[in-house]
């Protein structure tokens, strides 16, 4: 299996901050790939830099032997990545429905079909009954479920989720069970910051940890919350598994 | 052409400047701290002008006298246009705010002109065609006597927001609103206070303007517009900024009115205004967003 | 295709569009002249709002500039038909050419330089005022002392050339509104119309689900220009005059927004029901006044500010939107 997304080297400095500080690793197809750390490690502007939110100062982002640096985002998500925000914005004025639609159309341009294309992703997610109401008016977690399904709606082969978990547990369990899905059997490709350890321990395969924008631990998670740096920096002695 | 002229323009053109850049410094002031872009600023202007003009008409009242008076006015317009108007929209969309002061500035103009009509006022002082002579230099008396009054007035202004508490604590709600609040300042008044020292300003510009220019009710769309340009070639919310704007602007449009037609002027500060917006937004003595 | 255009909108509301729209036809009628002329008064604001609203109520751009366009396609059609003979429907496609041009460079110049909000106001601004003064001194089309079309019979109307009685400008503008109304509810159903809103919501939300912004935003730059420029042309032709100081004029450019403000910015029905209030209630005015004997220039002035004032504080989102609320219908939810 190749890499379908790989980090060469990748830094992002902010005048006199380095953010994110030469890192390196691969996210091969198919996987689930999990990064996690302290806050300010620099894990949402790794997400940024990857989605073209910023051009990198320094290393290479390659997805599918492609190299994507300094495009911007809507040229990277054309190319196949959907990403969500941490703090989530849905279309405010726009019914659930249209939302998605929006998304729909990036590779079906015509409205039915991407209706009905919006239409499956929604069911999916649990949101078809919600479809007509505001954005606007939708409680947390359904936005948050909502900024999934967007992404989603954009065909992407690889999903950039960020803090996507931060609800009560059940919700967690929901979104944990609708991601492995979409991995499974759409072969979709998932990298996820996360704080949730629950959500990480249940989902990754691989999980990086990043502290002060370095990469300080790689592994399977299980060997990744037992080595001493990251308890340390991070996760301290008592971990819930 | 012989240098004098063109020497002459530009000092002519330095000191209308300083004028206008005191105006466009109450915007720039504004903007700093309240964050909202006032777009009835011109028509404040005009109503200071008209002021000066109706003060010296009917009393025979100078507006290098008058100047504090008006100021004081118009401060107190200021306050109270912002405190019960504008803080409403404090959390609004920026086109909200943007539109209400232009509502406003429609209704300003509309009322000069049924009051005092389309024709042009002005104020002629008995020194009005005095002029001082610096070797070749020949500087009119109205013009140097306003562009002082603008220096003193925007150093003082200066002076009361670096060293006074009240203007160190407006400088910090311009800062950080939230920050400002947490700390116990009473933001909305702060607000308050700082559209009225803005609007303070354009209270003495226009008693100036009075003495160096006539007024005619259509006028308030062009000032804005010109304190609109001066504040961004400057840099919006910077102090300096406004000044030397206003003095770069003043004379380029000076020089510019003498090699092409003085119609033209505007087409050229209309020009600059477009190549910094483009190419550097922040303006000279700005800082990036 | 009636019924596709109106799937969407509620059977009630078809049912009294239509309504409107007969009594509308059938005006010249049983109006008398000074009605006409207040009702294509109506129908040129409700279709200059229109035109606005695409960038501003679609594609979320303030433009407080948008006279340039009406003067330049004004200009451009007058002078065809004025020094050549061309006629004015050619001349609109000339019109809508340079509006275009002028429209791309405003929109990639702001686009490009990352020119937003009230900055880009006034960098719109700064055009209307740049035209109209470089107007002022373009003594080839008459530079201030203005523009004048020659006028013939006005005993026959000539579609061709536009030269006639009111009630031909009449149709046209009803035309036009009708046009304008139909093109504006087909965009906003399709992709590019979702796309728009979308950048209107949230532009850095809408670059993450893949759309080009600075293209869509560029598109709505271009098609608000074009139809507004042949506002410009209709302007022309029905005043048959033109005058920079009137026709760039920033006054110009803000009563052309006042209409979808307060009848609702980027709803499909805001800037035709504000045409209809704004200028109905004011020509109200002026011949309540003028039956007292008072003549107050700038009255009416007074009364856009005042109902623009008190829509932006008390009902944002305009007329429209809180009308149909409390009309007991769905969100409008464009």
């Amino acid at each position: 299996m190749s890499a379908l997304l790989s980090i060469d080297g990748v830094s992002k400095r902010f005048r006199g901050l380095v953010a994110v500080d030469r890192l390196s690793f691969q996210v091969k197809q198919g996987d689930i790939f999990a990064v996690i750390g302290p806050n300010g490690a620099g894990k949402t502007t790794l997400f940024n830099v990857i989605a073209g939110v910023f051009s990198p100062d320094g290393g290479a982002i390659v997805l599918s032997g492609e190299s994507i640096n300094g495009l911007s985002p809507d040229q990277i998500c054309r190319r196949g990545v959907g990403r969500t925000f941490q703090i989530v914005r849905p279309f405010p004025a726009l019914s659930v429905e249209d939302n998605v639609i929006v998304a729909a159309l990036l590779h079906r341009h015509l409205v039915p079909d991407a209706r009905a294309h919006a239409g499956e992703v929604l069911r999916q997610l649990d949101l078809y009954d919600k479809r007509a109401q505001r954005a606007s008016g939708l409680t947390l977690p359904d936005r948050k479920r909502l900024e999934l399904a967007r992404a989603l709606a954009t065909d992407p082969k690889l999903l950039l989720l960020d803090e996507m978990a931060a609800l009560r547990p059940t919700e967690t369990d929901r979104m944990v069970s609708i991601l492995k899905e979409f991995n499974r059997n759409r072969g979709l490709t998932i990298l996820l910051i996360e704080h949730v350890m629950r959500a990480v321990m249940a989902l990754a395969a691989r999980v990086l940890v990043m502290h002060h924008g370095a990469a300080i631990a790689e592994g399977a998670p299980d060997e990744v919350v037992r080595d001493r740096a990251v308890i340390d920096s991070y996760l301290g002695a008592e971990t819930v598994v | 052409m012989p240098t004098d002229i063109y020497l002459n323009v530009a000092v002519s053109g330095v000191l209308t400047g300083l004028v206008y850049g005191l105006m466009a410094l109450g915007l720039s002031v504004i903007f700093g701290v309240v964050r909202v872009v006032n777009f009835a600023h011109g028509e404040m202007t005009t109503v200071a002008m008209y002021l000066a003009v109706v003060l010296f008409a009917t009393m025979g009242l100078d507006p290098l006298l008058m100047m504090v008076p008006i100021a004081g006015v118009l401060f107190v317009f200021g306050y109270v246009l912002q405190r019960w108007l504008i803080n409403r929209f404090i959390s609004r969309p920026e086109h909200s705010q943007f539109i209400l002061l232009v509502a406003i500035a429609i209704i300003m103009t509309n009322v000069l002109l049924i009051v005092f009509g389309p024709d042009a006022r002005s104020v002629q002082t008995s020194y009005a065609f005095d002029s001082f002579m610096f070797g070749p230099l020949i500087v009119d008396a109205t013009k140097a006597f306003a562009a002082a009054a603008a220096i003193a007035f925007a150093a003082a202004l200066f002076a009361f927001f670096r060293f006074t508490r009240l203007g160190i604590a407006m400088r910090a709600c311009a800062d950080n609103y939230t920050g400002a609040q947490v700390i116990g300042l009473n933001v909305p008044r702060l607000y308050a206070l700082t559209f009225g020292l803005g609007a303070a300003c354009v209270g003495v510009a226009g008693a100036m303007l009075a003495l160096i220019t006539d007024v005619t009710p259509p006028l308030g769309p062009s000032f804005t517009l010109l304190a609109f340009v001066i504040v961004i070639v400057g840099g919006l919310g910077s102090m300096p900024g406004a000044l030397a704007g206003g003095i770069l602007i003043g004379v380029i449009a000076a020089l510019a009115g003498l090699f092409y037609t003085p119609s033209a002027k505007g087409m050229f500060v209309f020009a600059i205004l477009v190549v910094v917006l483009l190419f550097r937004p922040q303006g000279i003595f700005g800082r990036r967003a | 295709m009636i019924g596709r255009l109106t799937n969407d909108v509620p059977r009630r509301a078809a049912m009294a569009l239509f309504l409107l729209f007969l009594v509308l036809l059938l005006a010249p009628w049983f109006a008398n002249d000074y009605l006409l002329t207040v009702l294509i008064l109506i129908f040129y604001f409700a279709y200059t709002g229109q035109a606005w609203n695409i960038m501003m109520g679609f594609a979320g751009q303030l433009s407080l500039g948008h006279a340039i366009y009406i003067g330049l396609g004004g200009y451009t059609a007058a002078v065809l038909f004025g020094y050549f003979g061309i006629s004015p429907w050619v001349g609109s496609l000339v019109a809508i050419l340079f509006a275009i041009t002028c429209g791309a460079v405003i929109g990639f110049l702001a686009f490009r330089f990352r020119v937003a909000g009230v900055y880009f106001a006034i960098l719109t601004i700064a055009f209307a005022e740049f035209a109209r003064i470089g107007f002022d001194h373009f003594t080839y089309v008459g530079g201030s002392a203005g523009f004048f079309l020659p006028v013939s019979n006005y005993a026959q109307s000539d579609l061709w050339t536009l030269r006639g009685k009111p009630i031909m400008f009449y149709y046209l503008s009803l035309g036009m509104t009708v046009g304008a109304v139909i093109l504006c509810h087909i965009m906003l159903r399709s992709r590019i119309g979702y796309f728009w809103q979308a950048i209107r919501e949230d532009e850095e939300a809408a670059r993450a689900v893949g759309i080009d912004t600075f293209r869509y935003k560029l598109l709505a730059v271009i098609i608000s220009a074009a139809m507004t420029s042949l506002a410009g042309v209709f302007f022309a032709f029905y005043y048959n005059n033109l005058f920079p100081e009137e026709v760039f004029s920033i006054n110009r450019s803000i009563e052309l927004i006042l209409a979808p403000f307060i009848g609702g910015i980027g709803t499909l029905f805001g800037p035709i029901l504000g045409a209809f209030m704004l200028t109905g209630l004011a020509e109200t005015l002026t011949t309540t006044l003028a039956a007292f004997g008072i003549d107050v220039p700038g009255a009416k002035q007074i009364f856009y500010g005042i109902c623009l004032l008190l829509v932006i504080t008390v009902l944002p989102e305009g007329v429209w939107p809180w009308l149909y609320r409390r009309l007991h219908m769905a969100e409008p939810h464009e």
